[in-house]
């Protein structure tokens, strides 16, 4: 029987019906929501995909499928500063993984981890379509081509 | 209808167009092995998820074998099922579902049924190459009061998907992450008891391993049966003598009533009950609050709220608490016989045999594994103690006795005990999809009208079909009857409800599709419908063959209302055989 109790804020509820609404609470839409969720809140907490599951009529539980199934969706917010590393083929043959490691190093993350300060989340995908600029990573909006682990320090101390 | 030829083995066949190749296959005899699909027929339940990739064909003149469970035939096509490529296939696929699953099947609790092991064996697999260095994914178990959940066992069949989604519309349990880490679970990853499972069970039923499993309380009743300061009682469900018989390797649909009794009295039970009788209290509570509501409602009464819904299935009952809370006072407030049961045999049948409740074991054998859960639920107890101590289920039972060196097949016919064994055919049909609701006539007519009913087998109420409806005449007054199995259709109807829109005066749900006979606790079907039917037509073998088809012509009835209750609804039976049903909907809490 469920029991776990949902918080959120009105003007949250309010935001998520919202953007449910503007889908015409078509729950075929499902996953365009919650790609406008997660551009407003930054992630899909359990709580918002519980707010979607009433307005959508879909099962929290295939919700939280979708959201489990495709690397875009995040349940752990992101970081001010969010760093991805590319792990695609072309990076990850020119030592994306040595990059990624250095990385986990200096931050004392995991991939899908934030910092205590919430200032850096660390997370990898598959191909920026640069990857001529292998290996490559991105930092908010910002990239960085040819990175080697030697970079990763200089990186962070960009953001301090 | 057009219809296709094609060949298959060399054999020709005409089918409908869009038959699938499986089908066409099972129409010349031929029998392609799958492991994910599964097909109830007759109660329109399919999983095709084309997922197991066990069941493909080579299709001549295409490059690829093509799955037969989700490939439709074309006209003239020529298909093989047992190349040496295709056995090639079937047998590597095999090996990678097997590299990744434990190999303790000897102690496995699905092993002797389980479909995956069956397969191998079916397959001849004899060597799982690359096991030593393989990698096999892990996950937690979940121990729910009525479920196991071993995902380290599940091949990601999705028939538990589908029972759960499509046909029960109940939504606890999806696929979730991808790869090595894909899993079927309830949202968040949350243990079962915190999803929206209503145990009705039928995730179990169809589960091919051992991944999805019941809660064994046999070692519980071992104990109590052996305690010498402890009274054991057994009440058994009108579904389980028409199931048992299957796991002693009886033809399915034969009834094992009187064998069943004599192997619990050899268990050692002290009193052999029989949960009918309480289904025929439960007519006379239930018959009783329909009529009353449905008079006040002739007469204009408006609190007086038309349908009344039947309360006996506690997945149903599961089901509206979480997703109808707004209609909770609507279903008839009657505890289900199992409760009934308890409750009578804690006070009335204690007394009797001057036995402290407490030092009184009732035990259950029910088809159904939300009866584990219901059972535990603190409005059935008294000062800690329960009204049901423990419930369990048909395959337990039918473990229990395998152990006991009991063979069913050899027994004499016992007989029921007095008081709580007597029962009518209208007790019996409670099994069944229709029968809570065709009891229930067969009491309240005769109640209402005050004449004799000239007949008993209301065969309009009757069969397999989801939803169902019939009028049935109330000597010039016309009762419109509603009927629900399974879930989803359950939905249907009460989403009328809710709307305002039903016609109904009374509406009957079970869970399970068939009803009680297809329960999370019965010998598994492993997806031949068949074997419902079978148990459908034992249970109305049962019910005609009784001398008494009526619950009010029960004598330990009328006699326990005499003796003890006063009469149906009086205020001791609200006190005992009446609950109320609680708001389990999920709250969003705002935060200001």
């Amino acid at each position: 029987m469920s029991s776990i109790k949902i918080e959120l804020r009105n003007e949250d509820v309010a935001k998520i019906k919202e953007i449910c609404t503007s889908f015409n609470n078509d729950p075929q839409e499902l996953i365009n929501v919650l790609h406008s969720c997660q551009e407003h809140f930054g992630y899909l907490p359990a709580e918002v995909q519980e707010v979607i599951s009433g307005e959508l009529v879909v099962p929290v539980a295939k919700i939280y499928g979708v959201v489990t199934f495709y690397s875009f969706f995040t349940m752990t917010p992101k970081g001010k500063h969010p760093i991805s590393i590319c792990l695609g083929t072309a990076c990850y043959v020119r030592g994306a993984e040595k990059v990624l490691e250095e990385f986990k190093k200096e931050l004392g993350l995991n991939v899908g981890q934030v910092t205590k300060d919430n200032k850096f989340s660390l997370s990898s995908l598959r191909c920026v379509g640069a990857c001529g600029l292998a290996p490559v990573v991105l930092v908010g909006d910002k990239t960085y081509g040819r990175v080697a682990p030697d970079d990763v320090r200089n990186i962070i101390k960009e953001y301090d | 209808m057009e219809t296709i030829k094609l060949t298959i083995d060399t054999k020709e066949v005409e089918v409908p167009k869009g038959t699938t190749i499986n089908k066409a296959a099972k129409k010349l005899g031929i029998d392609i092995p799958t492991l994910c699909y599964m097909e109830l027929k007759d109660m329109n339940i399919e999983n095709k998820p084309g997922g197991c990739r066990l069941c493909v064909v080579e299709v001549q003149k295409r490059r690829n074998l093509a799955p037969s469970c989700s490939t439709n035939c074309e006209e003239g096509m020529v298909i093989l099922t047992h190349t040496p490529r295709v056995l090639n296939a079937r047998r590597t696929v095999m090996e990678f579902i097997l590299s990744d699953h434990p190999k303790d099947c000897l102690v496995c609790p699905k092993s002797g049924n389980c479909e995956l092991q069956s397969m191998a064996h079916r397959l001849g697999i004899r060597d799982i190459p690359g096991q030593e260095y393989a990698e096999m994914s892990t996950y937690r178990k979940d121990f729910s009061p009525s479920i196991i959940r071993d995902l380290d066992k599940c091949i990601m069949c999705r028939r538990c998907e589908t029972m759960c989604n499509t046909v029960q519309t109940v939504g606890a349990l999806s696929a979730v992450n991808r790869g090595f880490m894909a899993a079927v679970a309830p949202a968040f990853e949350q243990n079962l008891e915190f999803s929206t499972c209503t145990y009705c069970g039928q995730c179990v039923a169809v589960c091919p391993t051992g991944a999805l499993t019941e809660v064994n309380h046999v070692p519980n009743v071992l104990r109590a049966l052996a305690d010498p300061t402890k009274t054991v009682i057994v009440q058994t469900a009108p579904a389980v003598r028409a199931a048992l018989g299957e796991m002693f390797g009886m033809k399915p649909g034969t009834l094992v009533t009187g064998k069943m009794v004599t192997a619990l009295r050899s268990l050692g039970f002290n009193y052999i009950f029989d949960t009918d009788f309480a289904a025929d209290l439960t007519i006379m509570e239930e018959g009783t609050e329909f009529l009353d509501r449905l008079n006040r409602h002739l007469k204009g009464d408006k609190t007086a709220r038309m349908p009344i819904l039947t309360s006996c299935c506690p997945g149903w009952v599961n089901f509206f608490e979480e997703y109808f809370p707004d209609l909770k006072d609507v279903p008839s407030t009657s505890k289900s016989p199992q409760q009934m049961f308890g409750a009578i045999a804690k006070t009335y049948f204690a007394d009797k045999i001057k036995v402290d409740r407490k030092d009184l074991v009732v035990v259950s054998i029910m088809p159904c594994l939300a009866k584990k859960y219901e059972c535990q639920r603190e409005e059935f107890s008294t000062d800690g103690n329960r009204d049901v101590d423990f419930s369990i289920s048909t395959r337990e039972l039918g473990e229990f006795i395998k152990q006991a060196n009991i063979d069913l097949n050899n027994l004499e016919e016992g007989e029921f005990d007095d008081p709580m064994g007597e029962s009518t055919g209208a007790g019996v049909i409670f099994g069944t999809t229709g029968g809570v609701i065709e009891a229930a006539v067969r009491t309240a007519y005769e109640l209402q009208t005050g004449k004799k009913l000239e007949r008993l087998d209301f065969t309009e109420l009757r069969g397999l079909k989801g939803v169902r409806s019939a009028t049935i005449d109330f000597d010039g007054l016309p009762i419109n009857i509603g009927i629900a199995h399974g879930l989803g259709n359950a939905r249907k109807l009460l989403d009328d409800v809710r709307a305002g829109k039903s016609q109904f005066h009374a509406i009957e749900v079970m869970a399970c599709p068939g009803g009680c006979i297809g329960g999370g606790g019965q010998p598994l079907h492993h997806g031949n419908s068949e074997i419902i039917k079978a148990r459908a037509a034992a249970i109305y073998a049962e019910d005609k063959s009784k001398p008494l088809r009526k619950s009010h012509e029960n004598p330990f009835i009328i006699k326990l209302y005499k003796e003890f209750l006063d009469k149906p609804n009086s205020e001791k039976a609200h006190h005992l055989l009446h609950t109320k049903y609680f708001d389990k909907k999920k709250k969003i809490i705002v935060k200001q």
